[in-house]
């Protein structure tokens, strides 16, 4: 089934963090691949690890992962302390591995932020993000309230705006990157879309209180400006929502209370 | 068993009004009162377990994520149908209607079809009132496209990703109920199986997949929405994850089994490049509005695709149909493409064909052509190494998405009484393929607007006694999943789970896959029992069943995929015909077209379990067009 040649395969050493669970202690252990094709993906890399270490009757190396196509947002981990590794604009599951060279050495942990705990190895306990969005992140309405969908215009270039904010995948790439391990890119990505649309107006000052106070109750820091999440968000979410969500919390408190 | 689809008689258009009429109520302040357990949070799960708790329901859902937000619905790219007739071409609710069940190569039920085509415009409403930032024209009205098997623009979308902000609607629709607490969530839970007491669906078995404790959970009814089983064949454009297991078990419980043979196979995913590859990458056929699909007309020419003149090119969806051109149905284009390849065609020496996007970048210019798809134009780009803007995509047909599934009733209930199944699961709705941006349709359609109906006539109709989790079937079903956990643990082998996956996958893909034939299935049929017994001899899973156990959870799956996909081809073996993506060589008109017998397989084919080891038994539900007359299908 094989459709293109194969390139030389490369010798690498990973430096893996392992932790049996959130009491662990936990540390890095090193472990050697060989013939790695340069096609696979970063994850089928660790696939054939795991298929060697399972083989030998040790414990393989835990790691969310699902679609392999960089949307449903659960592989994260830290590859040579980047959020994602080297690739701009990509999920750890699209990172190929012909981006390396034969005898390199790469460091690979998870997320690592006070609110989200280690499940186990590379995996993190991200449900912070759920109870966020629980606090305010929906517009209220019932199933069979809405009235025909033409009825609400939306200007092409805000309904695009819209769409940029909405493409967050919610990994939490951007609170791993983040030196404060604040969670201000993905608040500011979810009242970003809904601000821009009339959908999201009768509950936009509630909504804004509401998931930024959530935030800080689940523990992330504040925004210092630092703009390492979106230099590490796979989808390329801007801090101007970041902006955006201070505005809006600024004209909430201003307006409410 | 008996299989009474409970369709309403009468003209069709008033079917499912009067259906609704017809179902007794629960009284508003009556419903909290019944407990209802949703499995699975993809578009069906989330939708139905928000509307429900809307309503006043109590829910408890369940999902093997992390968090709901990352089932696989989300991957979904193209859109979603309504017929909304919005363009003003033509389109109406018959028109959807007619579209699904020819597209399905007349094996759907008349009436579950028309339900669906009614109700997708206030699918399209509902989304739009949760702020889902769907395309838009720039006087501000809702855009649309072109899928296949239409000739009008019904589809919905939002860039590449209709199916992550859909999901993403639903999602916040339920997370809204459990921060009402109207909804308990339980995350990273993956059920085992299905309790039934005195007939009844009652309960579940779930594995909490962080501290391995088995979980007893009771319901008055419990709706399965876990997807399709693509995944049998290893590799397919489904999630890692995506498996059989929920409903398998629930067959083995007494639920039939309906039409697993129905897969479709999608025409347009990267091709694979090694034996080490973990999943096929789909693009889009949204893409196949803009491109054109062809390959040289020479045997085994391997020039450059810009080498070759546009006079030795065969675009040979244009040339064999040129009335639906490149936007043909997706069975008819993967099997296009397999007889290409066949005959030696396949570009530059590959198992691939060409889809090409130079004339739309003249046309339109290539900012026009990276709003439309430039999200998938980046996935093709970073899995390839090659730039989809200057050289075409080579693509080629991997399976996608899975027609069959538990049978159930036009209330979506299955064989056994309170179980219900939604969404991708079930087998209802699309018949033997399904079209373009329809899943995303039907996955909403029995979430948001049937189940909700349906579930309370069940309730009203139904004498349900209290059940406790003390109760022995609790007991039973918990011995029995924690003798299967510690059954895999003990055979201490050398072979992952993946290693036999893989190998059950190639069988699959070989001898029951695009093209079928008595003397290969016959073939998988033998294979299929020793990978299963080779399984059960050489599995190596690591670790213990009291912690997060990646290895443990495949291992499990797996082994369901081995004996699911012996049912899988033996459904394939006994439907001597071919309809829609299942395809049987012995049966294909002399231009190599699909051929149907309606004298003898116009009916669902459903499966009984009758133990291991023994044949189950195929149940047969005949199917009647009164609305649309039954004819070959002609997309030329």
């Amino acid at each position: 089934m094989t459709t293109k040649s194969e390139a030389k395969g490369l010798n690498l050493t990973l430096k893996i963090w392992r932790q049996k669970n959130a009491e662990d202690r936990g540390g890095l252990v090193e472990y050697k691949v060989e013939n790695v094709s340069p096609d696979m993906s970063f994850l089928e890399m660790l696939d054939v690890l795991n298929e060697q270490l399972v083989a030998k009757g040790q414990d393989a190396v835990s790691f969310d992962h699902d679609c392999r196509e960089g949307i449903c947002g659960s592989c994260a981990m830290m590859i040579d302390g980047q959020a994602h590794g080297p690739d701009k604009g990509a999920t750890t599951c699209q990172l190929h591995m012909r981006r390396y060279k034969d005898g390199d050495v790469i460091v690979v942990e998870p997320f690592r932020a006070k609110a989200f705990p280690v499940v186990k190895d590379l995996a993190v306990d991200r449900s912070a993000f759920d109870r966020i969005q629980q606090a305010g992140g929906f517009v209220s309405v019932n199933t069979g309230n809405a009235r025909d969908a033409n009825n609400i215009l939306i200007a092409h270039d805000t309904a695009e705006k819209a769409m940029d904010a909405a493409a967050c995948i919610g990994c939490g790439a951007c609170v791993a990157a983040c030196p404060n391990a604040s969670a201000m890119l993905f608040v500011g990505a979810k009242v970003s879309q809904y601000a821009l649309l009339p959908q999201g107006q009768p509950e936009r000052d509630k909504r804004a209180l509401a998931m930024e106070r959530a935030m800080d109750a689940e523990g992330f820091g504040h925004c210092t400006n630092e703009y390492e999440c979106e230099a590490a968000c796979p989808k390329e979410i801007k801090v101007s929502n970041i902006a955006r969500l201070n505005r809006e919390y600024l004209r909430a408190t201003l307006v409410s209370e | 068993m008996k299989l009474e689809s409970k369709v309403p008689t009468g003209p069709i258009e008033k079917s499912w009004d009067k259906h609704r009429f017809d179902l007794k109520l629960v009284n508003p302040a009556n419903k909290r009162k019944f407990k209802v357990l949703v499995v699975g949070t993809g578009l069906a799960g989330s939708s139905a377990a928000a509307s429900l708790a809307e309503l006043g329901y109590n829910v408890e859902v369940f999902c093997t994520h992390d968090t709901p937000r990352r089932a696989h619905s989300i991957a979904a790219q193209g859109g979603i149908n309504a017929a909304k007739n919005y363009p003003n071409d033509g389109d109406s609710v018959w028109r959807l209607f007619y579209d699904t069940v020819k597209g399905g190569d007349f094996r759907a039920r008349e009436q579950n079809v028309y339900r669906l085509a009614q109700v997708s415009s206030g699918i399209i409403d509902q989304c739009v009132a949760q702020g889902v930032p769907f395309a838009r024209e720039y006087g501000g009205t809702l855009s649309n496209r072109s899928f296949g098997g239409a000739q009008v623009s019904r589809t919905f979308y939002a860039r590449g990703q209709t199916g992550q902000q859909l999901l993403l609607g639903a999602y916040s629709a339920l997370m809204r109920q459990v921060g009402a607490g109207t909804i308990k969530m339980h995350p990273r839970r993956e059920m085992l199986d299905l309790v039934v007491i005195d007939g009844v669906a009652r309960g579940v078995i779930v594995r909490d997949l962080v501290t391995g404790k088995v979980e007893r959970h009771w319901g008055d009814a419990v709706a399965l929405c876990t997807g399709g089983y693509g995944n049998v064949f290893y590799l397919s454009t489904n999630a890692n994850g995506c498996n059989v297991t929920a409903t398998w078990r629930a067959y083995k419980r007494g639920a039939a089994f309906a039409n697993p043979c129905y897969t479709q196979i999608h025409p347009t995913c990267v091709p694979v490049t090694g034996e080490y590859q973990s999943k096929l990458t789909l693009m889009s056929e949204s893409l196949r509005n803009d491109g054109r699909v062809w390959v040289p007309k020479k045997k085994g020419d391997n020039r450059a695709p810009d080498q070759i003149p546009e006079d030795e090119r065969d675009y040979y969806l244009e040339r064999k149909y040129p009335s639906f051109g490149n936007l043909v149905p997706r069975d008819i284009a993967s099997r296009a493409a397999k007889n290409m390849i066949d005959e030696g065609r396949g570009v530059g020496g590959t198992l691939s064909v060409y889809l090409d996007f130079a004339d739309a970048i003249k046309r339109l210019g290539e900012d026009k052509v990276r709003e439309k798809y430039g999200n998938l134009f980046d996935m093709y780009h970073h899995i390839t190494d090659e730039n989809p803007y200057r050289v075409p995509m080579r693509i080629y047909p991997a399976v996608h998405y899975t027609m069959g599934g538990l049978w159930v009733d036009y209330n979506l209930m299955t064989t056994i009484p309170g179980l219900f199944c939604l969404g991708e699961a079930n087998f209802s709705d699309h018949g033997a393929n399904r079209l373009g941006a329809s899943a995303l349709m039907q996955g909403l359609a029995d979430g948001y607007f049937v189940l909700p109906a349906t579930i309370g006539g069940y309730f009203a109709g139904t004498k349900l006694g209290k059940v406790t989790t003390d109760h022995e079937a609790f007991k039973e079903a918990e011995a029995s999943v924690n003798a299967r956990t510690n059954k895999l643990l003990a055979v201490k082998g050398t072979n992952s789970p993946s290693v036999l996956h893989r190998k059950l996958g190639h069988i699959m893909w070989d001898e029951v896959g695009m093209a079928r034939s008595e003397k290969g299935l016959k073939k998988a049929l033998a294979e299929i029992p020793a990978i299963r017994e080779e399984f059960w001899k050489t599995v190596a899973v690591t670790g213990t069943g009291d912690e997060f156990n990646q290895t443990l959870e495949r291992a499990g799956r797996v082994a369901d995929f081995l004996e699911f996909g012996e049912l899988l081809a033996k459904d394939a073996l006994t439907r001597e015909e071919s309809c829609g993506g299942h395809f049987r060589e012995e049966h294909q008109t002399p231009d190599g077209e699909a051929k149907r017998d309606d004298e003898k397989f116009c009916h669902v084919a459903a499966w009984e379990y009758k133990g291991d080891g023994k044949e189950p038994v195929r149940h047969e539900e005949p199917l009647t067009f009164d609305n649309v007359h039954i004819a070959t299908r002609n997309y030329a």
